[in-house]
């Protein structure tokens, strides 16, 4: 258990998703729970071999598209029934079915934005700052190129052992990341 | 006796990208040369230049329009509505193909949408922003307009009428825009991300590296992502039915012949899907040419979207048919009468022109040949964009010029004015999207990544 507060942890660079998705299963496996996997594009079942399964976002989207009705039909009633009411054309002040399109398209709106601000805060960007970026070769990340980080953090990691474990996976290469 | 019968042999159906695009390498350089290079077409120049051009007339008919006031337009006592109505209804019309390519066809994960959703998104959100400019600017004071627009009490304590299809509008078409625009800045990260690390020039790092926000392409960060992307297409997908059928409300909750009918929600809708996909189609087939992108968007993308044309091009007929037929069987003489002025009244010309644009001639659509040539196919397109922009024109002054007091009837058309005001937001728009095209990844590249078959040898 040595953790040194100048690594952010081992990682290996992978030339195809497949092969990472095994190496991540095979690390999970292991017993290393403080891991990450990066790829330009998303790989269907690599947050589950990482042990990441389950999102709120989606309570995010209802919540705040909840919150949007509400506040487009209040907002309605409000002012026609209790802010001003005004007598056009004998409409009755609370014209329900009339309140429905501006209550929808508010419904959307919020919640529209309460995802979109939802995945941001939860992956916790915009982000200045990451270690993983002082890997050279990580710029390929974005672009064609597959990655694995252990982190120090993980009660499992030693350099060594770690090291030689992540280059028995089929991995091209293997950069001690700086934190 | 008993023949079986000829069978075509099985052929799978073609690959989504072209043989040139074989790894992530090659989709990544392709897309992001496009932008990453000081070399620009003169093809390029040119576009942007006759939309500047068009922008300084649009700006000469903006100031003399708000110094005037809208008396400059040709608008008169009957026919209350006219350009203004019309182009934001043509222009957001074509808006509507953008979301539906993103939103609609990723929930029925046609894969076939990759290639074009990005581009034609910022088609949606850039025309969305012409057909902004017309209720702003028909209120002739814009700086006022927040008072009838938008939920705020103006110095009586007065709100704006919520009980009006116009408000419902405003609330329907702001949150089209804002809604579009996440969901295309949403895409646009982890591209921008892929731009960061390939930039050479100091400057452009920086600019992509803040728009990237951080992204590093964390499988945690992708399980969210595409659960965000799912809730938006979502949310996106009655959105857009819904902003369509806001605007057709604009004329349906009325009772001038003509509008007053139930068909024009679906109506709209569909003849939105139209307009939108005709407009992709005439700025997709150029752009192609000019930047090789032959190997994404596939003759099997334009077959596809002539297919498109072709469906929602039968659904607008069949409202043209129900408009006439229901204005027969309702036995209202008004409605009756509407119905022989716009076939043979003094716009019968206009009519029999939007039947030929929207009707007869995208029939050719249901030969393969045709919907593979992109000339023909642009050149149906084209039809199209004009015939949807008679439709609108039938519509608003086919129905108002001659309404239910013969004594009041007159003449409309567009002053010169008028058109500078139409044909400079036309270059609005190709000047924003253009720019679009020059600036940002034009193709959704971590997308277009998930097309290679996984495990496919690297070349």
């Amino acid at each position: 258990m040595s953790q040194t507060r100048d690594t952010h942890g081992l990682m290996a660079e992978f030339e195809r998703p497949e092969q990472l998705l095994e190496a991540a299963q095979r690390t999970y496996a292991e017993g290393y729970r403080k891991i990450d996997a990066y790829s330009p594009l998303p790989i269907h079942g690599l947050g589950a071999a990482i042990g990441f399964t389950h999102t709120n976002l989606p309570i995010a989207t209802f919540v705040c598209g909840v919150i949007g009705a509400i506040c487009g039909y209040g907002l309605q009633y409000w002012v026609h029934v209790i802010e001003y009411p005004i007598n056009i054309a004998g409409r009755p002040m609370h014209s329900g079915p009339m309140f429905i399109p501006v209550a929808f398209e508010l419904t959307i709106l919020f919640a529209a934005l309460g995802t979109l601000i939802g995945l941001f805060l939860l992956n916790g960007l915009p982000q200045p700052y990451h270690p993983v970026f002082n890997v050279p070769a990580f710029a390929r990340a974005s672009q064609d190129r597959f990655f694995l980080c252990i982190e120090a953090e993980d009660p499992n990691y030693d350099a060594a052992s770690t090291r030689s474990f992540l280059e028995g996976l089929g991995c091209l290469d293997v950069t001690e990341v700086e934190a | 006796m008993s023949e079986a019968p000829k069978r075509q042999p099985y052929t799978a159906p073609a690959p989504v990208l072209g043989p040139g695009q074989t790894s992530y390498t090659s989709i990544t350089e392709k897309i992001s040369s496009i932008v990453l290079t000081p070399h620009t077409p003169w093809q390029w120049f040119a576009v942007v230049a006759v939309g500047l051009a068009l922008m300084g007339m649009l700006q000469v008919a903006i100031v003399w329009l708000l110094y005037t006031g809208t008396g400059v337009w040709g608008l008169n006592v009957p026919v209350g509505w006219g350009f203004a109505i019309i182009n934001f209804v043509w222009w957001i019309g074509i808006g509507h193909a953008g979301t539906l390519i993103s939103a609609v066809l990723l929930l029925f994960r046609q894969k076939w949408r990759t290639s074009i959703n990005r581009s034609a998104e910022g088609m949606t959100i850039f025309a969305v922003m012409c057909a902004g400019m017309f209720p702003i600017l028909h209120t002739g004071r814009p700086w006022l307009a927040a008072y009838w627009l938008f939920p705020y009490p103006n110095s009586m304590g007065i709100w704006p009428q919520f009980r009006s299809p116009l408000i419902w509008d405003v609330f329907a078409v702001s949150t089209y825009l804002t809604v579009s625009l996440l969901f295309w800045l949403l895409g646009l990260v982890p591209d921008f991300a892929t731009f960061r690390d390939r930039a050479r020039n100091v400057v452009t790092q920086r600019i992509f590296g803040m728009l990237s926000m951080g992204w590093r392409g964390s499988a945690i960060h992708w399980e969210r992502y595409e659960m965000a992307s799912l809730m938006l297409a979502g949310l996106s997908t009655p959105l857009v039915l819904s902003v369509h059928s806001v605007v057709s409300f604009d004329f349906a909750v009325s009772i001038i012949p003509g509008w007053h009918t139930t068909i024009f929600p679906p109506y709209f809708v569909a003849g939105a899907i139209y307009a939108g996909f005709a407009m992709v189609l005439t700025l997709m087939i150029p752009l192609r040419g000019l930047y090789g992108l032959h190997d994404f968007i596939t003759p099997r993308h334009l077959d596809n979207m002539g297919k498109v044309m072709l469906v929602a091009g039968l659904i607008v007929g069949y409202g043209y048919f129900m408009e006439q037929f229901i204005g027969w069987y309702s036995a209202s003489v008004y409605e009756n009468f509407m119905l022989q002025n716009r076939m043979f009244g003094p716009y019968g010309d206009s009519y029999w022109a939007l039947l030929t644009c929207n009707i007869f001639v995208p029939q050719l659509l249901w030969f393969k040949r045709i919907r593979n040539n992109i000339y023909t196919l642009f050149g149906i397109c084209m039809f199209i964009n004009v015939g949807m922009w008679l439709e609108r024109f039938i519509i608003v002054v086919g129905s108002l010029h001659r309404d239910y007091m013969p004594s009041s009837w007159d003449m409309y058309s567009g002053t010169m004015w008028d058109w500078m005001l139409y044909i400079g937001t036309i270059g609005l728009f190709l000047f924003l999207f253009f720019m679009f095209v020059r600036g940002w990844p034009l193709i959704a590249i971590h997308e277009i990544r998930t097309l290679l078959p996984v495990g496919n040898k690297k070349h």
